[in-house]
């Protein structure tokens, strides 16, 4: 059986920078796995700009921006393996691959970093009534068809979901000359970002039916038809709300779901709320020496963020494989509660860990005029104000060593949403 | 040219009639108007093979249906596709209904059915523990089984397209007469077709062919089912299939194993008078999620569904097979009124319209026939070694294509290239699973698509999910085009 130090498994954005920041900590013998036939991951087909202006202070496109990270790795000359589906993972780190020129083969790794990223809910997830037929799309499978393949899956189109690339995509086929009819969205806000609103639907004169869900999908071979209709507060059709759209294409925007397939393979412990590996501050998941970063861990708005926590789980993975496995002499959890819907990490070593640490999460509904909190046992330590928070926008607060240092006695740390 | 035998749809029933008459030295063919067998009735229902307790005793349904059910496990093994006797239960959950359960045993006795008994609470829950507290007995037959009823239609089309059948697809028959010379003529939107002998086997449709010669008319009326698929995390939440008490309306709402290892909620019973209205509905969903968690606990449908899809019952109104020639229409053989269980008997079904027609045309049987049929082949079960074997020899088998379900490059050229192979997304689908597991061909479309074009020539953009006006992507972009708007 071969051996790396450190396999990580996904060569998108997550697993480029895992890669490139465990090479740089001092670790030689790594392997990234990819399953396409080219390094980068979904940024390649996200020809549209914004990314990057928090990484390198410039608004690039996704294949720009995976480009620069691509680079690193080939300036370091780290292995990497194309059209390499992983099988199997072992919770003691065996890593069972495919490809046509290596056939099946295993890899012993001392360290895995886990970089799948996430897939799309399809419709069949969402119960939606009606026919089968042709014309159905989930947003980032049309995106992949108009950006890379060089087709257009229809001319008149309704969106049902504002997640991002629903947004994005409701832009990109606009340019295209279709005519999107209308976005719509079962909650009462947006699950996007609002630059994109602005930027995607706004500026085209787009409309956005917030509160609204698809109830009829017409047309037995290829779409001919959709009808919307505005929800309740409990989530349901109104009766004598419909509104007929005469269409050929539905697309979907209504969720990612981070990619654990593999993770459960090795055991893997997983969150009932994000959907990805419960990790500690180093994003090292319950099983020893097994890393998450990237939307495998939980989605992400901006992959700038992405980058960040990648290179924390490749620096972590380094530090595993050179110092050993070393027990936490003590871990705390952090509690979501009031508001926010979860944190990553879940818990965080007080002793072990970096100087600060950064705690990412989402909040479970809009909050204007609030404020976030953070407490130290009973004690509060942060208070925030933000004029507005939204599921749809990823917040963070900071935790110092230092700090945390000064609160010895604490079991728990709690982050909630609280009035400004 | 004239047919000896014509059969009308390449559904199961239909399928199942050529692969039987492949054994005869006989000009056979099968007019299909969809663009793939298995593309009616026989692609949505509940994939199971029925032990026959249900059919009323007497009735060709329950004798077809025990016969059926014998025959599934040679078959199955001749034809290489996978099937397994799970085991079914008629759960029953009030102390009230144990009678009706009782007679459920009689009947399933009467007709013939083998190894039935009566489970009381403990053991019942011992032998499924998901099912809800107040199971309080079941009757179970260890005869009852899985099947993929895809690869069932498709393994014996196929079969019986190796040894001369001739499949014409998007050829849908229209109308028909029989001339002096007691010859059919089958007119299709494809032109005429000849045959001395016509089997009827249009499914939803069959009432509208036998009305066009019968004296005595029949009536089909389309019984919708919808289903729910829920992902494969939950494929060992039952391992039994589960079913309520029969009713007039049928078996109910079951939940059960696939043979593929998803598990299947459904169907309800809804009639409907459009032969072709296969959409599900809000309140068809709503009723089987409430139904299928009267039997079973904590039953997580709307969290764990991957896809729902709804099914048309060909269901005659006397509820029983028409199988048999008419007197008044010499040569046209019925095989009508086919639903549930009309999977289970369809080898059963195929054997007795076969018999039917060589009796009329008094064939020979052909020397070198061969029922055996080579699958797909299905890697996922190889060891290391034999797969590295495998890439070796093919190296497509080394590229994974659908990524939910791990299929691979070299079986979706087997079911592009094998005889009737897929021509579209729903084809490579059916052979191959591609595109069947938990995102639902979102990943996996593209390049499927890819693969079709580059192996049959098809462009891009004229693929269809399904044949017909179901085309994926109908044109190329601007900057494909070369930026004009």
């Amino acid at each position: 059986m071969q051996s790396y130090d450190i396999v990580v498994i996904g060569g998108g954005p997550a697993g480029l920078a895992a890669a490139a920041e465990a090479k740089k900590a001092g670790v030689d013998s790594i392997l990234i796995l990819e399953r396409d036939h080219e390094l980068g991951g979904i940024l390649n087909q996200c020809i549209h700009n914004g990314f990057g202006l928090h990484t390198f202070k410039e608004e690039l496109t996704g294949p720009e921006y995976a480009q620069r990270f691509m680079d690193e790795v080939f300036k370091l000359n780290i292995e990497y393996k194309l059209n390499t589906m992983v099988m199997d993972i072992t919770d003691t780190k065996v890593v069972t691959a495919m490809n046509k020129t290596d056939g099946m083969f295993q890899i012993q790794a001392k360290a895995v970093i886990l970089a799948m990223g996430c897939r799309e809910r399809p419709r069949g997830a969402l119960n939606i009534p009606g026919y089968r037929p042709a014309g159905i799309f989930s947003a980032g499978t049309a995106q992949r068809l108009v950006n890379i393949e060089g087709y257009m899956p229809g001319r008149e189109v309704v969106i049902l979901g504002s997640g991002d690339i629903g947004l994005i995509m409701a832009r990109r086929m606009t340019l295209e000359g279709a005519k999107v009819k209308v976005v719509a969205e079962l909650m009462p806000y947006s699950g996007g970002l609002k630059r994109n609103i602005v930027q995607c639907l706004d500026d085209y004169g787009i409309p956005l039916k917030l509160s609204h869900t698809v109830v009829d999908i017409e047309g037995k071979e290829r779409v001919e038809g959709i009808t919307i209709a505005e929800v309740g507060p409990d989530m349901k059709p109104i009766p004598g709300t419909e509104e007929h759209y005469s269409c050929d294409t539905l697309l979907l925007s209504v969720g990612l779901l981070p990619e654990n397939e593999l993770s459960k393979t090795a055991g893997v412990e997983l969150s009932g709320i994000t959907s990805g590996p419960i990790v500690n501050d180093s994003l090292e998941t319950s099983v020893e020496g097994i890393f998450a970063c990237g939307n495998v861990l939980h989605v992400h708005d901006l992959v700038d963020f992405v980058s960040q926590e990648a290179a924390n789980a490749g620096r972590n993975a380094a530090k595993y494989v050179k110092e050993g496995s070393k027990p936490a002499t003590k871990e705390i959890k952090i509690n979501a509660v009031d508001g926010v819907r979860y944190t990553v990490p879940v818990t965080v070593r007080p002793n072990e860990m970096d100087d600060t640490v950064t705690v990412r999460f989402r909040v479970g509904a809009v909050y204007k005029n609030s404020a976030v909190a953070m407490y130290f046992g009973d004690e509060q330590v942060l208070k925030r104000k933000k004029q507005i928070m939204a599921p749809g926008e990823m917040e963070e607060v900071v935790i110092k060593k230092e700090e945390l240092a000064k609160h010895p006695d604490i079991s728990d740390i709690t982050i909630k949403i609280e009035q400004a | 040219m004239i047919y000896d035998c014509i059969i009308i749809g390449a559904g199961v029933s239909g399928s199942a009639t050529a692969r039987e008459l492949s054994k005869y030295d006989l000009n056979v063919c099968v007019l299909e108007k969809g663009e793939d067998v298995c593309s009616g009735t026989s692609k949505a229902n509940s994939a199971i093979v029925h032990a026959g307790f249900d059919a009323a005793e007497g009735s060709l349904m329950a004798k077809l249906n025990v016969e059926g059910n014998e025959m599934m496990g040679q078959l199955a093994e001749d034809l290489d596709i996978p099937f397994e006797r799970n085991g079914s239960l008629v759960v029953c959950i009030h102390e009230s209904e144990k009678g009706g359960l009782q007679d459920l045993y009689n009947r399933g006795v009467a007709n013939g059915v083998k190894d039935l008994r009566i489970v009381e609470r403990e053991e019942l829950h011992q032998m499924e523990p998901n099912l809800a507290e107040a199971a309080c007995a079941a009757l179970y037959a260890p005869t009852g089984g899985i099947i993929c009823p895809f690869m069932l239609n498709i393994a014996m089309a196929e079969n019986a397209n190796v040894n001369g059948v001739d499949f014409f697809f998007n050829t849908e028959a229209e109308d028909l007469h029989r001339d002096e010379d007691g010859i059919w003529h089958i007119r299709t939107n494809n032109g005429e077709y000849k045959t001395r002998t016509v089997v009827n086997a249009a499914g939803v449709y069959s009432d509208v062919f036998h009305n066009m010669v019968a004296d005595k008319k029949i009536h089909i009326t389309p019984r919708r089912g919808d289903y729910c698929l829920l992902d494969k995390e939950m494929g060992s939440f039952a391992k039994h299939t589960i079913f309520p008490q029969p009713t007039k309306m049928g078996k109910g709402i079951l939940v059960s194993p696939t043979i593929h290892g998803n598990l299947i909620v459904g169907p309800t019973a809804v009639d409907i008078e459009d032969k072709e209205a296969t959409a599900t509905t809000a309140d068809g969903i709503n009723d089987l999620i409430e139904k299928a968690g009267m039997h079973v606990d904590n039953l997580p449908v709307r969290r764990k569904v991957i896809t729902s899809f709804a099914g048309l019952r060909a269901h005659e109104d006397n509820h029983e097979f028409v199988i048999g020639e008419l007197k008044e229409a010499p040569g046209f053989v019925d095989c009508a009124g086919i639903e549930s269980p009309g999977l289970t008997s369809s080898p059963a079904i195929g054997e007795m319209v076969a018999d039917i027609v060589a009796g009329i045309l008094k064939p020979s049987k052909k020397a070198n026939w061969d029922g055996k049929r080579k699958g797909i082949l299905n890697p996922s079960g190889m060891s290391i070694e034999e797969r590295n074997e495998l890439i070796k020899k093919n190296p497509a088998y080394g590229q994974i294509i659908c990524r939910c379900e791990s299929i691979s490059e070299g079986e979706i050229l087997d079911a592009i290239h094998r005889p009737l192979g897929a021509r579209s997304l729903d084809g490579v689908k059916r052979r191959t699973r591609a595109g069947m597991g938990r995102c639902q061909a979102g990943f996996c479309s593209p390049r499927v698509m890819e693969i079709i074009n580059r192996e049959l020539g098809i462009p891009v953009e004229k693929i269809t999910k399904s044949g017909g006006k179901s085309v994926i992507a109908p044109e190329l972009s601007k900057n494909r085009k070369g930026g004009e708007l």
